[in-house]
């Protein structure tokens, strides 16, 4: 009876996993890392966190201001366009929704922009309704660099090159700019669900 | 490894350049567009984990080469190569 119990397990296992994991996407338990260059040396004492564009004045936070906002810590599964999905991942920093608190724009799109010239363009309206953060712990511990660390980008939702490592800012635009990637090849919107990988996908 | 340490030179993508170009390639001259640093192939910078290949000039670090394969499809980005110089194949 012990073979049919351990074969009942791992069916039930696929299922509740499968329900949770995009198409096309396997799942990992480490934590890959991807970097298009160099990682950027962040000196906190000169950071800052703006966000500019269509708006009548930029906002800006340095980081002692940055890290007295409240934060929140939340656990999401993230998705790699190249392939790797990884649950239950816990990070903890500041809603986007704080930031943009009290903020009027015409913007309806958005470029994440980031230290070492990384950009990723993400619609307003995927970044504000709690589903975005500018992230600066994950798993309990100060993000390390290789992870983008200090200070990340963080909307699990869309494909994981949307969450720019070392950001520094949000640009408020009336018209949708393609990103770093979105220039050349990647979707414009990248949503795992629909294997948004590429143009025309 | 750190992402310094998996950071490789143009020889890693001699056999991507030649899908592209059907010939070798590591041997082409490239001026990059940012500080004119002219530099073989064979010696650029590469990172290869990205989501795509991201070629970077050995000399001031700018993307020399954005390569992206998927689908059944190449986009190839040139904007900081001024310049690629090739001998006939």
């Amino acid at each position: 009876m012990g073979f049919i119990s351990r074969g009942f397990r791992g069916k039930r296992r696929d299922v509740a996993s499968s329900s949770r994991v995009p198409p096309g996407q396997y799942v990992v338990t480490d934590f890959p890392v991807l970097s298009a260059g160099p990682t950027p040396r962040v000196n906190l004492d000169q950071w800052t966190f703006t966000i500019q564009g269509e708006i009548d004045e930029p906002k800006r936070w340095t980081w002692k201001e940055f890290a007295a906002l409240p934060s929140e810590t939340v656990t999401k599964d993230i998705h790699c366009v190249t392939k790797w999905s990884k649950l239950d991942t816990v990070w903890k920093g500041v809603s986007v929704d704080t930031l943009m608190d009290g903020i009027e724009t015409a913007a309806e799109f958005t470029t994440i922009f980031s230290d070492g010239g990384y950009t990723t363009n993400v619609p307003l309206d995927d970044i504000t309704g709690n589903k975005a953060w500018v992230v600066y712990e994950f798993d309990g511990q100060p993000l390390q660099p290789e992870h983008g660390g200090p200070v990340r980008f963080f909307v699990p939702h869309l494909y994981f090159w949307k969450s720019a490592k070392w950001v520094r800012g949000i640009k408020l635009e009336k018209e949708e700019h393609p990103g770093f990637w979105e220039s050349n090849g990647y979707n414009m919107y990248g949503d795992p669900w629909r294997e948004q990988r590429y143009w025309g996908d | 490894m750190t992402v310094e340490e998996r950071r490789l030179d143009g020889n890693a993508i001699g056999g991507l350049l030649r899908e592209i170009f059907t010939m070798e390639m590591t041997a082409a001259q490239t001026t990059c567009a940012g500080c004119g640093a002219i530099n073989a192939v064979g010696r650029v910078v590469v990172y290869a984990d990205a989501p795509g290949t991201v070629v970077r000039c050995p000399e001031c670090e700018s993307v020399l080469m954005r390569i992206v394969h998927g689908g059944g499809r190449y986009w190839v980005d040139l904007t900081g190569t001024r310049c690629l110089e090739f001998a006939e194949g």
